[in-house]
């Protein structure tokens, strides 16, 4: 190809560019965005599936001192936890839906409360595990060595699952910060709102290993 | 070409720049674009890598020290088997060849989701250089096998965090690859075009890809728990805290074997697409092979212990994962039945390319059935740890998926750059890869079963002999390397222009221009007929079959 050539064809390309119908936009695959999304969940799921293993392995090795060890979580807070997550994973949903209908205010108004939940929980989080730490309870404090193996791993597993699962609700506030903007930009809205939807199936399997992860440390005596 | 350039959608996607200089590929979404950046990462730390392997081998050439002392030799097979398995192979075809001929092959303008595929290659690059820049730092390089087994790699005082949260990365990278693919062979399939009329490199793709999406996330949960138990002792994977080192190996397997096929059956794929296109017939049992490759993929998710055959496990369990073990050679070796019937009263035109396959069938086909001793229980107990497992790790991975990527480097070699390379320097590089790499692998089998370990840097004087038999089989593969490669390389700068159809195949990448337009097709095809349809095309393409 001749240099003058590529030359007239790129200035074509550059005038196409100016228009805002670009073939690469023309058409979203929502339904393609939502396989991708649910590979992604897949995913997530087996990473938690790991730990899950762990702690089953663990679980029957060391039954006793896990039921021992148990004991010293707060239930209550756990509780608490596990409402306000449930709760928000309702003002997802309605977010989601009140967007379908055009309501974008409503829209804002529900995913503010889902920020909000999320950021309620992150503090609970937070003070029950200072409230750990105080008693010197946080892994290899002298105060945890002296305990039995089992109660040692079950702290293990305990601050690295709901750990892990705090860093996924973090990453999820991002992302439904994000997904505010969009919002109040009408980047989402009534024909487009698959980015909501797919940030709602996010939140939902962060909501759905809390489901997991509460029987498994708080519940199970 | 002329007569190619009337409308912007007709540009080449070389030549097809919206954004100025290096951003026009920095910032490229465009498929093909992105399978280059890929490729040009990957040659890099391929050759790295054998260079690694060189100096090891050059190591090896007297019992005691020649070239490097034994904790540098501990880095050396450490990093060798690092970069070459997380970095090479395993994103290897998918990201290079898969990228570049997915989208093509289906009838698509591009991948599903161009964007994050554009992400992936970032968290490639950034998970590379994690590995890379571990090596300068404080603590020396990791040394503790690229298998990164617990207790020792809790314990050294090397660094271990840097090395592991680049792989855990790098498995980022291959999951949203892996997703990428799924979602495009489910989503962007030209209209007519069904499963059944994919050609069998997408099959082998897609299936790679299930095993991506579904294995991965083991081995990321796995390597942070090693991150977080070195950074916080909690115990997990620290026998001294009542953790488990077994739990670690059975974590880390139940994605490494599944990762074992993600390295094979891209290539297996490949072979698929090479045979018909060069024996001029269709192949032998299309749907056998498509259904065989998922086969590998549900089967090779059940026989991870077979890594672990001495490391303490019930009788019935190594009795289970054995046979299971067994039954994962069955739909590999239907493949290679296929592939040799494919051949058989074919019109068969030995080129470059073919000339790989065949070799590639050769050694894997060793690979394989030396697969079977070590799948036995009885033999395994003998040979297991020892040379044996790294030569028949060479043989499938190397001589297997490698060998096949080179093959794919000169199949698709006219269609990616538009231009030719040498064929008879192609070809004479063959002898000289064949060669060297029985002397340095099949020696190895010899020293593995007369009981050389794997991993060690000295050894007693009796092995010393095939030892240096070994090393000079290193120097005549890396010359064949070098030669190959070379001669690709001329062949980009100076080769002579690539028609669009060079061999005559029939799956869609050659029905059009080389190299391939900016959105693959003006307009999306309409199929209505088999990937290896040569009765259509035997007399359009009689004629622009390139004899030179």
């Amino acid at each position: 190809m001749k240099s003058t050539e590529v030359e007239v064809v790129q200035e074509k390309i550059a005038e196409k560019q100016q228009e805002p119908s670009h073939s690469e936009h023309t058409h979203k695959d929502f339904f393609g965005a939502k396989i991708g999304m649910w590979l992604f969940l897949f995913t997530e799921m087996l990473l938690f599936g790991g730990l899950f293993l762990a702690y089953m392995v663990y679980r029957l090795q060391y039954s006793i001192d896990f039921v021992i060890a148990a004991q010293d979580l707060n239930l209550l807070l756990g509780t608490i936890n596990t409402i306000i997550l449930l709760t928000s994973s309702l003002t997802m949903a309605l977010s989601i839906a009140a967007i379908q209908r055009g309501r974008k205010a409503l829209s804002i108004f529900f995913l503010l409360s889902t920020i909000g939940f999320a950021l309620a929980f992150l503090v609970i989080k937070y003070f029950e595990w200072t409230a750990k730490f105080h008693h010197g309870i946080y892994p290899n404090s002298p105060e945890l060595l002296n305990k039995p193996n089992g109660e040692i791993i079950f702290y293990g597993l305990y601050y690295s699952m709901t750990g892990l699962h705090a860093l996924h609700v973090v990453v999820g506030a991002i992302l439904l910060l994000f997904m505010l903007l969009f919002l109040w930009r009408n980047k989402i809205h009534k024909e487009d709102y698959i980015k909501l939807e797919n940030s709602g199936l996010y939140w939902h399997l962060v909501d759905l290993i809390w489901i997991f992860l509460f029987p498994l440390f708080y519940l199970i005596h | 070409m002329s007569n190619e350039t009337n409308s912007a959608t007709q540009l080449s996607y070389l030549d097809y720049k919206p954004k100025k200089g290096i951003w026009a590929w920095l910032l490229t979404t465009d498929h093909k674009r992105i399978g280059l950046l890929y490729l040009i990462g990957m040659m890099i730390f391929f050759w790295v890598a054998v260079g690694i392997g060189f100096v090891m081998k050059l190591e090896m050439l007297t019992p005691d020290q020649t070239v490097v002392d034994a904790q540098t030799y501990n880095s050396l097979f450490t990093l060798h088997g690092l970069i070459m398995i997380f970095l090479f192979i395993i994103p290897g075809l998918p990201a290079v060849f898969g990228n570049f001929f997915l989208p093509i092959q289906i009838g698509a303008h591009d991948v599903a989701f161009p964007r994050l595929n554009l992400l992936s290659w970032y968290l490639y690059i950034i998970g590379g250089l994690f590995a890379l820049v571990s090596l300068h730092l404080q603590g020396g390089p990791i040394d503790t096998g690229w298998t990164f087994y617990v207790p020792y790699s809790i314990r050294t005082t090397t660094n271990v965090i840097l090395p592991l949260l680049g792989a855990f990365i790098l498995g980022f990278s291959s999951i949203l690859t892996g997703l990428n693919f799924v979602t495009t062979v489910h989503r962007l399939r030209a209209p007519g075009m069904t499963f059944f009329r994919l050609p069998l490199f997408v099959w082998a793709l897609y299936a790679t890809a299930w095993i991506q999406v579904v294995a991965t996330p083991i081995v990321g949960i796995t390597i942070l728990l090693v991150v977080i138990e070195r950074v916080l002792h909690i115990g997990i994977f620290d026998p001294a805290l009542g953790g488990d080192p077994l739990l670690f190996q059975h974590l880390f397997w139940i994605y490494s074997h599944p990762a074992v096929y993600i390295m094979i059956l891209p290539a297996m794929g490949v072979v698929s697409e090479i045979i018909p296109t060069f024996a001029r017939r269709t192949i032998f049992g299309y749907k056998v092979i498509a259904f065989s490759s998922l086969a590998i993929a549900l089967i090779g998710y059940f026989v991870w212990a077979h890594h672990m055959f001495t490391s303490g496990m019930s009788e019935t369990a190594r009795f289970v994962f054995s046979l299971l073990t067994f039954l994962v050679a069955v739909p590999s070796g239907v493949k290679v039945f296929n592939w040799v019937a494919t051949l058989y009263k074919g019109s068969i035109e030995l080129r470059a390319p073919l000339i790989y396959i065949l070799m590639f069938i050769f050694l894997f086909s060793i690979g394989g059935l030396t697969g079977l001793v070590l799948g036995s229980l009885a033999t395994n107990v003998h040979v297991t740890d020892t040379y044996f497992v790294v030569a028949h790790f060479h043989y499938v991975m190397f001589g297997g998926t490698a060998i096949v990527f080179f093959a794919a480097m000169h199949y698709w070699f006219p269609k990616m750059f538009g231009k030719m390379y040498n064929e008879k320097i192609a070809i004479w590089a063959t002898p000289f890869i064949f060669i060297g790499f029985n002397m340095l692998y099949f020696t190895m089998f010899i020293l593995g079963y007369q009981g050389m370990p794997r991993r060690y840097w000295s050894y007693l004087p009796e092995y010393q002999e095939l030892h240096i038999i070994s090393t000079i089989g290193s120097w005549i593969l890396i010359f064949g390397l070098v030669i190959m490669f070379s001669n690709l390389i001329f062949g980009l700068i100076k080769g002579r222009r690539a028609d669009s159809n060079p061999w005559g195949g029939v799956t869609l990448e050659w029905q059009i221009p080389s190299p391939p337009p900016h959105e693959n097709f003006e307009k999306i095809p309409v199929i209505d007929h088999g990937p290896y349809d040569f009765e259509r095309f035997k007399n359009e393409n009689k004629n622009e079959i390139d004899r030179s």
